[in-house]
């Protein structure tokens, strides 16, 4: 027993329920946060995380149960009541201002009550004057306290880190004098690198008193930073652990209900077939404004062969999407005046870009690219459209799903069937929108589509983001299928165990170069870490 | 849930309607003897009905012309010149060729004006699709070329010289569409069947065929689309010119239909009450002759109020059909606000 037990909560859920339409989201949630400490909360996709966090936070207002906030009851009508309580949250996606400075997006929303307190009251809220030089010797003190180092207050927060833009994040609601802190899905933008340095925040943050409530799905953070971690499943709680004492198989099987296999067995050697992509010093300029020439491709070089996975790592935005661009739609970049892709690309024997002539996204699918984009809600999917429809989208014009014009309904009905039935999209439902499916099943019916359609080169672009362990593993095995059938796999991914467990050979990118290559086996967590943040290359 | 979905937009025809009569309680006259007089005149015999359907034929086409387009998610406005210019180019055939014989004459002036009004069209779908302008601008910036283009034509290449009035000559007699003996006296002619025709192929292009799904999917999802090989410049030009062409057969209807020739200013703003009739019609083909039936016969209504009432005028037409595009669109902040509830009441 630790002082920390004795203590009163810092927060306590008592028996929370919230139903959505009828779908209980959360029921009978029950959670209880030490002060002082880092509790996690994990749980797949939809088991109700988020919604836990945002009742605490005041979006919104539970159905049944309490909410005590070291030992008082609360009831909140807006996040506003709970930031005055000493509430903070961090979004996955962070709330900054990109063109304003850091110390303006600290003080927007605050600066009004803060600078004028005591004085000049007379003056309407929003045209008081804000204090700059008094904010900025607060918040140096709190940044020093905290250890929360490398801020620049005066540089607009686009042009800064990711990992800096979430201190600034986190420094935000420290000004606000937040103690209870929730931080949601922190470290999927950020390297090894920064991700360590955020748990080194993180826990002095703990060490001076504040409580944190962290939601995750990467287990290994769990075991390396919390205190506590409590586990949703299906909107209950299912599991409470003090960290020392569980393991990350135990969480795994907690989470997904049933042992889960974490290690994908390594697949045997590949069979190198001939080369299904073949680039040859492509770069791409870029006249945009916005651009600052960080992100364009520098020089690219690279060949994916038939039988084999070639894994791109790097922290986004480091030319992934470009290369994804111009591997679909090369002939963008020949028709727009922004122009400046060169070299040459040849995917399954043709030659989809060089510099006299760029295929059209049909022609380059029509050769047997199988794509999983990046951003599946935007490229893969019609939300509004039903499963069959979605499954139809990109093969419509072939046979048998199309005669002479018209979409043959019975061909699609039949095939779309037996996709979803072997890629275990769920529910087994061809009208449903796909906007409905869960996160994990939406990924599943798109790689149903583009299976089915047995692709001889596949683009696997963050295949498992935002997806459930039960999940990460099927769509693990089926690539790993397609590679042993003689497909050709180019895997980018900003999550590195998924590199490294399913690469054969491993390109890092940094600044639109590739900085570094790996053979399976060769490259370690910490070396991908190094390149990714830029330093050096290999 | 669903089934309150469905009926939204007759709800919302009924508020408006309400609104509407109390407006005319106002101006001093019972709003059920208004409401009795309304559908009287609109449905009260074969001939009303007739004139009824004679005002629906024209926006049945031009709410094609906007609810197709939407499909490709795009607005077009212009279909007030895209039909200007498909009446022009029927009139323009019918005057060039006065001898053609029957059932080959209408059927070129058709595709005249199918060609003509795809075409103009064609220009604000490419501009959107090549060069990123928004449709929006230029299709409404066109209707006043179009215009243009069309007094031009009409007073300087095709002008009838024995009218004062601005018109052009009229098309030979081998063009004219009879009318139909049904509805006695009411012009309502045959351009009605090509109207339900139109919207009918329309349901099968955009429902049935690979070409639909391609347009509907740029719609719904450009970026999927463009990534599953689909062009969405194509699509949306495609789009564009099958809007302009029924726009463009509003033509037919008038000028082989009813006028006999092209007349400046023949259009009501048909293009424009296009809009709601899409709107009204949820985009969808059914809804859309519905739609246009209902804004016929309030036309028709609102011509006769005038005539049997002291305190009302014909301007409670353009009042009511404007409260009922209000609450139509009101729809939108329905399923938004019911949206906003169940993320929990913030947005």
């Amino acid at each position: 027993m630790t002082s920390a037990d004795k203590a009163v909560p810092a927060v306590e859920l008592r028996g929370l329920s919230k139903a959505f339409n009828g779908f209980a989201a959360n029921t009978d949630v029950n959670l209880l946060v030490r002060p002082g400490t880092i509790h996690a909360i994990i749980g797949e996709n939809g088991a109700g995380k988020s919604t836990a966090m945002k009742l605490l936070y005041g979006i919104h207002k539970p159905d049944k149960g309490e909410i005590r906030i070291r030992g008082e009851t609360k009831v909140w009508k807006t996040p506003a009541e709970a930031i005055a309580c000493g509430i903070g949250m961090v979004h996955q996606h962070f709330m900054l201002a990109g063109p304003y400075s850091a110390l303006e997006n600290i003080l927007l929303g605050v600066e009004s009550s803060a600078s004028a307190e005591g004085r000049a009251s007379f003056i309407p809220k929003f045209l008081r004057p804000v204090g700059r030089s008094r904010a900025i010797r607060q918040l140096d003190e709190i940044s020093s306290q905290y250890g929360l180092k490398g801020i620049p207050w005066d540089t607009e927060v686009e042009a800064l880190p990711v990992g800096v833009q979430q201190r600034i994040e986190i420094l935000k609601l420290l000004y606000q004098n937040a103690s209870i802190l929730i931080l949601d899905e922190p470290t999927a933008v950020l390297t090894p690198q920064e991700t360590v340095e955020l748990f080194m925040n993180l826990k002095k943050l703990a060490a001076e008193g504040k409580s944190i409530l962290i939601i995750t799905h990467k287990l290994k953070e769990v075991m390396n930073l919390s205190d506590d971690v409590t586990v949703l499943r299906g909107g209950r709680v299912v599991g409470c652990r003090r960290t020392p004492e569980t393991n990350i198989e135990e969480l795994a099987g907690l989470m997904v209900g049933r042992k889960v296999n974490l290690q994908v067995a390594a697949p045997p050697a590949p069979v190198l077939g001939p080369a299904v992509l073949a680039l040859k010093n492509v770069s791409l300029k870029t006249r945009s404004v916005h651009e600052t020439g960080m992100h364009r491709l520098n020089d690219l070089s690279f060949e994916v062969r038939s039988g084999e996975v070639v894994g791109i790592a790097g922290v986004e935005g480091n030319g992934q999407s470009e290369l994804l661009h111009v591997l679909l739609h090369p002939l963008e970049f020949c028709k727009s005046r922004d122009g400046g892709l060169s070299g040459e690309i040849n995917c399954l024997g043709s030659v989809t870009h060089d510099a006299r002539r760029s295929l059209s996204t049909k022609r380059i699918r029509d050769l047997g690219v199988g794509i999983i984009p990046e951003d599946r809600h935007k490229e893969g999917l019609l939300l509004e459209r039903s499963v069959e429809d979605n499954f139809l989208l990109g093969q419509e014009t072939r046979k048998p799903f199309s005669v002479s014009g018209f979409i043959s309904g019975g061909a699609l009905r039949a095939a779309a069937n037996v996709a979803i039935e072997k890629y275990d999209v769920r529910p087994r439902n061809l009208t449903i929108e796909a906007g409905n499916l869960s996160g994990g099943n939406q990924q599943k019916l798109i790689i149903a589509r583009e299976f089915e359609q047995s692709p001889r080169f596949i683009i696997a672009a963050q295949p498992t983001r935002g997806v459930d362990v039960g999940a990460i593993e099927f769509i693990h095995q089926k690539i790993l299928l397609a590679r042993t059938a003689g497909a050709g796999v180019l895997l980018i991914s900003s999550e590195l165990d998924e590199i490294l467990a399913l690469s054969d050979r491993i390109l890092v990118m940094y600044g639109g170069k590739i900085v570094a290559r790996f053979q399976r086996g060769e490259a370690t967590e910490q070396a991908l870490g190094l390149y990714m943040g830029g330093a050096g290359s290999k | 849930m669903k089934f309150l979905e469905r009926i939204q937009p007759l709800i919302a025809v009924i508020v408006g309607l309400a609104l509407g009569l109390l407006i005319t309680q106002f101006a001093g006259e019972s709003p059920w003897h208004v409401l009795k007089v309304l559908a009287g005149s609109a449905f009260g015999s074969r001939y009303d009905i007739g004139m009824t359907l004679f005002y629906a034929t024209p926006l049945i086409f031009t709410g094609l012309a906007v609810a197709i387009p939407f499909h490709a998610g795009l607005f077009n406005i212009g279909a007030e010149g895209q039909l200007t210019l498909g009446a022009l180019a029927a009139a323009a055939v019918g005057i060039w060729f006065p001898n053609a014989p029957w059932p080959l004459a209408p059927l070129f002036a058709g595709l005249a004006a199918f060609s003509a009004g795809a075409l103009w069209a064609a220009i604000p779908g490419w501009l959107r699709a090549r060069r990123g302008s928004h449709e929006v601008i230029t299709t409404i910036m066109l209707n006043f070329v179009a215009a243009g283009v069309a007094s031009y034509a009409t007073l300087y290449l095709l002008k009838n010289p024995d009218s004062q009035n601005p018109e052009t000559m009229a098309v030979g007699a081998g063009y004219l569409l009879e009318h139909i003996k049904f509805f006695g006296d009411a012009p309502v002619n045959s351009a009605l069947f090509l109207a339900l025709i139109a919207a009918a192929l329309v349901g099968v292009f955009l429902w049935r065929t690979v070409g639909g799904f391609q347009l509907r999917a740029v719609g719904q999802g450009e970026q999927a689309a463009k990534t599953a090989g689909i062009d969405p410049g194509k699509m949306r030009i495609l789009a564009m010119c099958l809007a302009g062409g029924m726009a463009g057969l509003v033509g037919v209807a008038e000028v082989l239909g009813n006028a006999t020739r092209f007349k400046l200013g023949f259009s009501p703003d048909y293009g424009f009450i296009g809009i709601a009739v899409a709107l009204l019609g949820r985009n969808k083909p059914l809804g859309v002759i519905a739609a246009a039936v209902l804004f016929g016969a309030l036309h028709k209504g609102t011509i006769d109020l005038d005539l049997e009432t002291e305190n009302v005028t014909r301007d409670l037409s353009l009042i009511l059909q404007a409260l009922i595009i209000v609450t139509v669109s009101a729809d939108g902040l329905w399923s938004w606000m019911r949206k906003a509830k169940t993320n929990g009441g913030t947005l």
